[in-house]
């Protein structure tokens, strides 16, 4: 008899094209990007830091209501979106509202999911996603769906979901992943492992070494990749992408990340789980100073330019973030025709 | 005697019993170490240990199944669902199989099992975390449904609901949890599983309700007061079985009725009082038995959740049609 668990996880590494001090050390995986997008990802890397300093802010004054913080994700969750394209669907978890805001969904959408407010989870017109699932796992299955659907109907795209480390736990994430190998769906799994579920580490989760290898069951490709990274988490992407649409399958995609601030703004408070060294440590490998120390190396990026950037966030936000203020009031009494479409 | 909250009475009431009973085990998404996301598991590890109080990884089904498995090994668990609307999660296992496992075993194992869930609206909370779901269970026999409404009945109702040797739901209110506090006793008591409680005496009309209903029910009685209306107010505690005969007993004094419930209309608790109240009370009613529930939609989005939830002018509101039927 042959054991196989220590060479099948040893195998897992994790993926990497920017180091913590913003080098190249994988030209080979280096994705084709011209220096207009490199300077689009830091961009977007800087407008949802931005984004999620003010919208904890905000939180804090009693102007927003449920947020899930995002700082520290930014790589693993822009870099994924940003190798993906308009007709791609996005079943996004509590946490994900950036990469939908880079989807198409207006900002003060956005804001108005957080408030609790309907027209929050109305998907425009030509915005491929679903509001943000609550229920962690859930979308993993539907992802499935989404996938085999189109695959029938000869789409050249793919459904793209999100879970946490803690998310793989559930029957659904294996159901999910399970269900789109078996008909070779073209679905994209990411689990963003930002090292603990609100309080529990991901030691105490499985006794997986890694959560890529979680594929391997399902009979599928799964990659380990620093999520910290924004180059290596796009080309991951790109690379799924690409071989589902050629009918080559599923595949699961790791990020190493860390989130930095509370689980979410609802009372968590990280001090009772995680020490200062450990988010001193993670901060270190940052994906916005890494990114950054790159594109000034290259002469693509300076502070005016950041300033730029911070500033058109801040003013985005003030403005977008007073609209669900009076959209709340005027639509309030529409609650009756949301409750008889439910009959409908 | 001490002031608690709700939420202190809670984690009373465990400690209590992982004192007295070695089987008893706590664990759930974030209970341990962090003492669970609302607290109520605070103190618990430090005190007991990993081995009697742990993280679970992230699965209610997963939580379901193991708390099964650690029954028919003699265990007592006290699983907690960490929002009740996540039970959608754990349903195989809680009517699928802890309810039934006293009957499909002839007899031979049972699931002495509590499952304790926050639930309950009026906190601004996202999708799935505020619906009142305990009609889904109560349809299922085999298991009993507690929904305490003040401290001193959440501790004793737990103690009781840990030490029954059938799977007991035990649904905790989250507005209830810190919104205010009262007496409890340091020392261990039990409450009886199968008596609804008369939280307020009167002759003119019977409110009944459980959770958070209990105090809207209250604060209406105290208004109808002022106006000469004097409202008995029945708390059910325990939902499922119900105590129809602590019921009965106000309505042949009252004459009329009203049965409250924070959950949709369709169904539910207050649809099953209604039709026990009709088979066997109906020669003393005044007037129909009349309901004050959420309307039959699904759970609000939480910017209209106050306008959707039932509150006590509507149980005014009600008291009126049965008094001028
Ligand atoms: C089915 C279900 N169970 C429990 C929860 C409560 N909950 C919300 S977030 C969370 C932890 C999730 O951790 P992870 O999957 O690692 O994602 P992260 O929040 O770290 O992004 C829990 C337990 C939920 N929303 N849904």
């Amino acid at each position: 008899m042959k054991h196989v668990l220590e060479s099948v996880e040893s195998q897992f590494e994790m993926f990497q094209i920017l180091n913590e001090n913003g080098e190249i050390i994988n030209k080979d995986d280096m994705p084709d990007l011209s220096d207009e997008d490199l300077k689009e990802l830091m961009r977007r890397m800087v407008y949802t830091r931005i984004l999620d300093q003010r919208s904890i802010a905000l939180n804090r004054q009693g102007r927003l209501g449920f947020y899930a913080p995002t700082a520290g994700q930014e790589a693993s969750q822009l870099g994924s979106q940003f190798a993906l394209e308009k007709e791609d669907f996005i079943l996004p978890g509590y946490r994900d509202v950036p990469q939908l805001i880079w989807h198409g969904l207006p900002l003060y959408q956005a804001f108005l999911f957080s408030r609790g407010h309907f027209h929050g989870n109305q998907m425009p017109e030509g915005v491929n996603a679903l509001s943000p699932q609550i229920i962690i796992g859930a979308q993993y299955v539907q992802t499935a769906g989404v996938a085999l659907g189109m695959k029938k109907r000869g789409k050249k795209s793919v459904a793209v979901t999100y879970t946490g480390d803690g998310g793989t736990s559930q029957g659904d994430f294996y159901e999910g992943i399970n269900f789109a190998g078996a008909y070779k769906a073209p679905a994209l799994f990411f689990v963003q492992n930002n090292y603990f579920a609100i309080s529990v580490p991901v030691e105490k989760q499985t006794n997986a070494k890694t959560l890529a290898q979680k594929a391997v069951a399902a009979g599928i490709e799964g990659v380990q990749v620093d999520g910290m990274d924004v180059l290596a988490v796009y080309a991951a992407t790109k690379h799924a992408r690409e071989r589902a649409i050629n009918g080559e399958g599923p595949m699961l995609i790791e990020t190493l990340t860390y989130r930095y601030g509370p689980h979410t703004m609802a009372g968590d408070d990280p001090t009772r789980y995680r020490t200062e060294d450990l988010d001193n440590e993670w901060e270190k490998k940052d994906p916005l100073v890494r990114f950054r120390t790159f594109l000034e190396s290259k002469d693509l990026w300076s502070e005016e330019e950041e300033n730029k950037v911070i500033e058109q966030a801040k003013d985005d936000i003030k403005k977008q973030s007073r609209k669900p203020m009076s959209i709340r009031n005027k639509r309030l009494p529409t609650l009756s025709e949301i409750c008889l479409k439910n009959f409908q | 005697m001490a002031q608690m909250t709700m939420i202190q009475a809670i984690t009373d009431a465990m400690r209590t019993e992982l004192k007295n009973d070695e089987n008893v085990l706590v664990f759930g998404e974030d209970v341990g170490q962090n003492g669970g996301v609302f607290r109520a598991t605070e103190g618990l590890q430090d005190e007991f240990g990993e081995e009697r109080v742990f993280d679970t990884p992230l699965a209610e089904s997963g939580i379901g199944g193991l708390s099964i498995g650690l029954a028919l090994q003699g265990y007592r668990p006290v699983p907690e669902i960490q929002f009740f609307g996540f039970v959608y999660e754990v349903m195989d296992s809680i009517n699928g199989q802890m309810a039934r496992m006293r009957y499909r075993s002839g007899g031979t194992h049972t699931s002495p099992i509590t499952i304790r869930s926050p639930f309950g609206g009026g906190v601004h909370t996202p999708e799935l975390h505020a619906d009142s779901l305990e009609g889904l269970i109560a349809q299922q026999p085999g298991i009993k449904v507690v929904i305490p409404s003040t401290p001193y009945d959440a501790k004793g109702l737990l103690i009781s609901s840990i030490r029954d040797n059938d799977p007991v739901l035990f649904l905790e209110h989250m507005k209830l949890y810190r919104s205010f506090r009262g007496e409890v006793p340091e020392e261990e008591y039990t409450i009886d599983l199968s008596k609804a409680d008369v939280k307020r005496e009167g002759k003119d009309v019977t409110l009944i309700a459980y959770g958070a209903m209990v105090h809207a029910s209250l604060k209406a009685a105290e208004e109808m007061e002022k106006d000469g209306i004097n409202a008995e107010v029945i708390d059910l505690r325990t939902v499922s079985p119900i105590d129809i005969d602590t019921i009965v007993e106000s309505v042949k004094k009252t004459n009329r009725v009203v049965v409250v419930q924070e959950a949709q209309r369709q169904a539910g608790v207050a649809a099953n009082v209604v039709a026990e109240i009709q088979e066997r009370a109906i020669l003393h009613l005044e007037a129909p038995v009349l309901r004050v529930t959420a309307p039959d939609t699904v759970y609000s989005f939480s910017a209209a959740e106050e306008v959707w939830l039932p509150n006590h002018k509507d149980i005014i509101e009600k008291v009126n049609q049965v008094l001028n039927f």
